[in-house]
């Protein structure tokens, strides 16, 4: 039995979660698949900067296109650390593919023209 | 002197929902004022998710769900000025903004729209007990130095107060190599939302101590000591509770407040939110001066503030075809029992739309109805299973039951 407050939306649902991994307490499907992977792997997105290189001053944001573990969040922020684009840049842009294997892309989160 | 149909002051999340939405109901003669050197004000700041769930039914970071409004902004070809400040408002809606590109410029409009946001409070204005040193810096600031500057304000931080903003800066700062010693919340609850509390703070192993508070700064030229202590339950705090924090940097987030001083220069009426008293339509007490987003209250969801936004754009595209009769009956709404505010604070009484009324409760609470009243006549009751202060309630009030009203609407939050 486990109580976990849901991070998918701003609603922030009280989860309950049984020995049979019943989950109660979600307004929406999204809760219960996201308190059965807190309790078995789980997941977060990232989201950071990285530096512009021709522009002063400039930083861009980014993120992890899909969640990675939990425990490689501070190994995912020293390897997007190495990363720096040059403007322009586009939402969405790939700046880093397959981030250390865990089957997550670095995108682009701000156009910088 | 240039007349216009409409300008909008402000161009974050509330000032280009509305302005989208005047246009894409007729107003053709509108422009939007923007200070800063970009659209999308506090916005391109907030690198974090957790946006446009209701909006888009995704999950986008600030600068992700900015620009889904930039671009409509662009295809709908709204005018807008960057870098132009408006310094001066009056009663008959002249408006005068300053800009390097066009100098000192005024504007007759035929309605306002102000989306101005919010501000936030400061060490000043909590009367932070202690040494002025450096190294003391409100949340917002923070984020903006690191998110858009790069800079990191500090190594070992203290974070006195858990609204949002504080929270997602204590996640901010560790995942760039700060240590985040606490964060400190003077109230026996967070003000922040729950799930920020488990990904900022529970994920990173980062204490939360719920009431207690800064009792002393202590540092000669940089920060170097926070003193936390104890409050009871009038907040007053608790001799021989110290606990010490050794840091060089504190971090307020101690509140918002509606930036509403174009507001003040027309002596236009300012309600407990410290946003424009207004009406269903998000008109202020004058015809034709709308207001929507944190300059009206502050919001935790951008979503409603685009929402709230967009009701503020059509409702002046109504104003501009003479649709708002500002002389018909005024039914004022109260905020009863556990409620601290409710929005609007008066209808007027042949709404175009149904009325949806926006509260907060003063306490967290379980097992509520929320009840809409007029005298002892009951307009309509909805359960809630919990309330928290931090979170924006919403319930709505079908115009036809404003027929049934008498003088004055009370709003409460009832056990059930």
């Amino acid at each position: 039995m486990k109580d976990l407050t849901c991070i998918v939306c701003p609603r922030g649902c009280r989860l309950h979660v049984d020995d049979d991994m019943n989950v109660t307490g979600n307004f929406c499907p999204r809760g219960a698949q996201y308190a059965i992977s807190e309790l078995t792997n789980p997941v977060r997105t990232i989201t950071t900067s990285i530096r512009v290189t021709n522009r002063p001053y400039t930083l861009v944001s980014v993120k992890t296109t899909n969640p990675i573990p939990k425990q490689k969040i501070f190994d995912v922020m020293k390897e997007i650390d190495k990363i720096a684009v040059e403007a322009p840049v586009r939402i969405g842009q790939i700046v880093k593919t397959n981030i250390l294997g865990l089957d997550s892309d670095i995108v682009i989160t701000k156009n910088i023209d | 002197m240039r007349q216009i149909d409409l300008v909008v002051i402000g161009s974050g999340a509330a000032g280009m929902a509305a302005a989208i939405e005047a246009k894409k109901n007729g107003v053709n003669d509108l422009l939007i004022l923007e200070k800063d050197e970009k659209l999308g004000g506090i916005l391109n700041q907030c690198i974090h998710n957790g946006f446009g769930l209701t909006e888009f039914k995704e999950e986008l970071t600030g600068p992700e769900y900015l620009q889904r409004f930039v671009d409509e902004v662009k295809r709908l070809e709204i005018p807008y000025k960057l870098n132009a400040q408006v310094i001066d408002l009056t009663k008959d809606k002249v408006i005068t903004y300053s800009s390097k590109e066009d100098g000192l410029v005024k504007l007759q409009a035929k309605a306002i729209i102000m989306a101005t946001g919010c501000y936030e409070r400061n060490a000043g204005a909590i009367m932070l007990p202690g040494d002025r040193c450096s190294g003391i810096i409100t949340a917002g600031t923070a984020q903006r130095y690191l998110n858009i500057n790069g800079l990191m304000v500090g190594k070992r931080v203290v974070i006195l107060g858990s609204g949002d903003i504080g929270l997602i800066m204590a996640r901010r700062l560790t995942l760039e190599g700060a240590k985040v010693l606490c964060v400190s919340e003077i109230m026996p609850y967070s003000a922040g939302l729950n799930r920020n509390i488990q990904q900022c703070l529970i994920d990173y192993d980062i204490p939360l101590y719920l009431s207690r508070t800064v009792s002393k700064v202590i540092g000669k030229d940089r920060l170097e000591k926070v003193i936390l202590s104890a409050v009871d339950e009038n907040l007053q705090i608790i001799p021989n509770t110290e606990m010490e924090f050794e840091c060089d940097t504190l971090i307020l987030s101690v509140g918002l407040i509606p930036y509403v001083s174009l507001l003040n220069y027309i002596d236009c009426p300012i309600s407990s939110t410290k946003g424009a008293v207004v009406n269903q339509y998000m008109e202020t007490m004058i015809p034709g001066i709308f207001t929507a987003g944190n300059c009206l209250h502050v919001h935790d969801v951008v979503d409603f503030v685009s929402q709230e936004a967009r009701l503020a754009g059509r409702s002046a595209a109504l104003y501009l075809r003479n649709e708002i009769d500002n002389n018909e009956k005024k039914i004022a709404i109260k905020p009863g029992q556990n409620i601290s505010y409710v929005l609007p604070q008066f209808v007027l009484e042949n709404s175009v739309d149904d009325i949806t009324f926006k509260f907060r409760v003063r306490k967290p609470l379980k097992d509520q109805v929320v009840m809409i009243r007029s005298g002892e006549t009951v307009l309509g009751k909805v359960v809630k299973p919990a309330l928290i202060p931090s979170e924006m309630v919403m319930v709505n009030l079908s115009k036809d039951k404003l027929q049934e009203v008498k003088d004055e609407i009370v709003i409460s939050v009832e056990d059930r």
